[in-house]
């Protein structure tokens, strides 16, 4: 007899159905989104063969929105509404950022990020980046013929958490499930080490458009370990073409220009820089909206010059990772280079002089970090389990809280592998004293004001007892996205209060919902609609999910009677599927989950006794 | 059953049994001249078992007890691998906290030999002086090494737990000197 009999009318599923899934590499200057056709991870080209889709986003007056190459090219044009570069500003306050005056953007400073002024009002970075996204989205679903289960979307490895944040809240904003968020070098690991099948310790070097990251992992059969991580997430190819900006300014007597004038100067720069990778030298000619003619000549040597300190300034955190993993850079066997930017010949050179080998540039530097990202994203899907790997990631800045006197106290510590968690015990200092403030932070640096603030939260309710009679307990838990949150309880008395806070700048499921109401092509298509099948995917991901386990283990680990009400909840699930009512929907999917509680944690209890005995699970007498 | 809107229940059961400890988590016998390799290789078997990646397609609530799991074997893991932590740890199990804020008189010769090697620090800084970091950093190491052997002795041989309490003390403040150390190095970078 087969072990479960699966015969009731709509529970039929397809267990072994390919899932759709994606890598989705959100870039500052490109965005791309990979893969896993037949066995091998490939890039998706949109109608015209192009796999790069410029992170640019165009608002129109009549409420259109335009994406990519379209919006790039009215850059000059229409400046205050053509968003270049927004991955810049995700999670980012006004004082965050330095370079404000070669923006030609009307920025709003709002509590936690900054938000742009466009003809159609104001945008958030985070709603910038949801138009590539759902282009990107398109795109996949357009080339794959289906909706999507999931996608991996990349960030940089020092991102923070609010950085990670705001991108998580994008891709919700997309209509995405996001499966993981990955660390753009360890992407980058992945689709290098399995096409290597390489071993030892490996450098990442991935200088993209705005942000310059550094890991160091050690690749073993089958496991991916970043030992450190560092970099400058202000850092990248727009800080070289603003060099060679400022130069043309000089070079040209000019101070003042208008915005347009600005754009067209920024495009001719970075056009001038992509040359210089193939000649040693290129004319620049331009234009201006004042009739003034620009026409200079930069030679890759003053190039070099004007960028030297950039360079440098990438060496600084490489140092610094290689000493947090307590190696050398002779210890490096491979130095994989990721990132447009590292086509720039001075930064090959330099860093193949500082790691004392010529690094390694056989896969696209512009596509390498999708396409990681697509393999990872297929095995989340649960395509694959053959040759499976296993990636342990770390968090790259330490996080802490505000104490007395202004200072931090960190919990946990920079390059802790994740998910990891922390609690630490404070007290009251005040005789009577009810309620507790709780500052969030993270950054390396010792004093409050230095370290970015992450979020506060009072806990209240504390009894009121003597100074010092209370016992709060603070936890931090950063999950395998590199997310943080944080609980608080009074436990001195053990009259329990209870906190769990997200921090501030994450988006609610409430102002999701109302950002995807204002949007104006969500008000043309159906918001209902959407909704719809975000919850049918999710909870058609629950029904295989529970169907599997219940082959698994239902036999072992369930009565008769047990196994009889959980595939009740799923033939109830399965029925209202097949119907249009949302909230039915969600309640069966609830109802589910709730159902197979007691069953997930007697698995898992029963892998644990599986997994330290080393023997089959019949030998385990439970 | 739920209710509509409510959420998932946070029963007894739901929590994992975390009350092993380290060592048996990891199938390892307690001792402080720990098998790194069997370590390392025992952390790998587990967490290929239950690390979250294993679960993004299952049901929410195997994904938070896989969260929980693999956090409870990386806090395993990252203890045991840490010679201080290890050492603390091994000291703790025989109900000895040997951090504690009480705990703090050291012999005096110790004291001024690390206000000598701070004066060396602040000198080597005010100098920019990086060969005189590694000097430094050299010596402090091998001493560190030289107590992470009296450690060993005194945990596993003779189970000498206050005499190795006193030594991971100064193993503590020699940790703490290299770090400073290493923080020197960024500084006159």
């Amino acid at each position: 007899m087969a072990l479960l009999q699966i015969s009731e009318p709509g529970l039929s599923t397809a267990p072994h159905e390919h899932r759709l899934a994606v890598g989705i590499d959100l870039g500052t200057t490109n965005s791309l989104v990979a893969t896993v056709r037949n066995g091998m991870s490939v890039v998706l080209n949109d109608e015209h063969g192009r796999p790069l889709l410029p992170s640019v986003v165009r608002y129109l007056k009549d409420g259109g929105t335009v994406v990519g190459y379209d919006a790039q090219a009215r850059q000059s044009e229409d400046p205050h509404n053509t968003i270049v570069s927004a991955k810049r500003f995700m999670g980012r306050g006004l004082k965050d950022m330095a370079d404000l005056a070669t923006l030609p953007y009307h920025f709003v400073d709002a509590p936690g990020m900054v938000q742009l002024k466009t003809v159609v009002g104001t945008k958030s970075p985070v709603e910038v980046s949801s138009e590539v996204l759902k282009v990107l989205k398109q795109r996949a679903e357009l080339a794959l013929g289906g909706e999507l289960t999931g996608a991996v979307i990349t960030v940089p490895a020092y991102f923070d958490d609010a950085q990670r944040q705001a991108t998580k809240d994008a891709a919700r904003l997309a209509g995405l499930n996001v499966l993981r968020l990955l660390n753009e070098p360890t992407a980058a690991a992945i689709a290098y080490g399995l096409d290597n099948a390489a071993e030892g310790i490996f450098a990442v070097y991935d200088l993209g458009g705005g942000t310059f990251d550094i890991s160091i992992l050690k690749l073993t059969k089958g496991v991916f370990e970043v030992l450190a991580t560092n970099g400058d997430s202000a850092l990248g190819g727009d800080d070289f073409d603003r060099r060679v900006y400022c130069w043309m300014l000089e070079q040209s007597g000019l101070s003042v220009l208008s915005d347009h004038d600005k754009a067209l100067l920024m495009g001719k720069a970075r056009e001038a820089k992509e040359t210089l990778t193939e000649h040693p030298q290129v004319s620049i000619t331009a234009m201006l909206s004042t009739g003034e003619l620009i026409d200079l000549m930069l030679t890759g040597n003053i190039f070099n010059e004007l960028t030297a300190s950039l360079v440098n300034k990438t060496l600084t955190p490489t140092r610094k990772a290689l000493r947090d993993a307590g190696l050398q850079a002779s210890d490096v066997k491979g130095v994989v280079m990721v990132g447009g930017s590292t086509r720039v010949p001075r930064i090959q050179a330099a860093v193949g002089e500082f790691f004392g080998q010529t690094p390694l540039t056989n896969l696209d530097p512009d596509k390498v970090v999708a396409l990681g990202a697509a393999i990872q994203a297929n095995v989340l899907a649960g395509n694959k389990r053959e040759d499976d790997w296993l990636l342990l990631d770390v968090v790259p800045l330490s996080l802490g809280l505000e104490t007395m006197g202004g200072l931090v106290e960190k919990l946990i510590p920079r390059n802790s592998t994740i998910p990891i968690a922390r609690a630490q015990d404070f007290t009251t200092y005040k005789d009577g004293q009810t309620a507790m403030s709780i500052h969030v932070l993270q950054g390396e640096r010792e004093l409050v004001s230095d370290c970015r603030s992450l979020a506060r939260f009072e806990l209240r309710g504390i009894p009121a007892m003597v100074a010092g009679a209370a016992r709060i307990r603070v936890t931090f838990q950063v999950d395998a996205d590199g997310l943080l949150s944080v609980s608080a309880q009074e436990t001195g008395t053990g009259v329990e209060s209870h906190i769990e806070v997200k921090p501030s700048y994450g988006l609610t499921d409430d102002e999701v919902a109302r950002m995807l109401r204002e949007s104006i092509d969500h008000a043309l298509d159906d918001v209902d609609a959407r909704q719809l099948a975000e919850l049918r995917v999710d909870a058609q991901r629950l029904v295989d999910a529970t169907l599997a386990a219940l082959a698994e283990d239902g036999q072992l680990l369930l009565s008769t009677v047990e196994r009889e009400a959980v595939v009740t909840l799923v033939g109830q699930l399965n029925t209202v599927l097949a119907g249009n009512d949302q909230q039915a929907i969600k309640r069966a999917t609830e109802a589910l989950n709730q159902g197979t509680t007691e069953f997930a944690a007697r698995r898992m209890d029963v892998s644990v006794k599986r997994a330290l005995a080393g023997h089959k699970i019949e030998e385990i007498g439970i | 059953m739920a209710e509509p809107g409510h959420g998932l229940v946070r029963g007894a059961t739901m929590m994992p049994d975390f009350s092993q400890d380290h060592f048996t988590l990891l199938s390892l016998r307690p001792v402080f001249a720990l098998d790194m390799a069997a370590l390392d290789q025992a952390y790998r078997e587990l967490q290929t078992e239950f690390h979250p990646d294993r679960f993004a397609n299952a049901g929410e609530a195997e994904q938070r007890l896989a969260v929980q799991w693999s956090t409870r074997i990386n806090e395993a893991y990252q203890t045991l691998k840490s010679p201080f932590a290890r050492a603390n740890y091994l000291l703790e199990l025989q109900g000895i906290h040997a951090m504690d804020a009480s705990n703090t008189a050291m012999p005096a010769l110790f004291l001024m030999q690390q206000m000598e090697w701070r004066e060396s620090l602040m000198a080597a800084v005010a100098a920019s002086d990086y060969d005189g970091l590694q000097v430094l950093e050299k010596s402090t190491r091998t001493e560190a090494d030289r107590l992470l052997g009296e450690l060993e002795v005194e945990l596993d041989a003779r189970q000498d737990y206050p005499a190795a309490s006193e030594t991971l003390r100064k193993y503590r403040f020699l940790e703490k000197f290299l770090a400073d150390i290493n923080n020197a190095y960024e500084d006159i970078e």
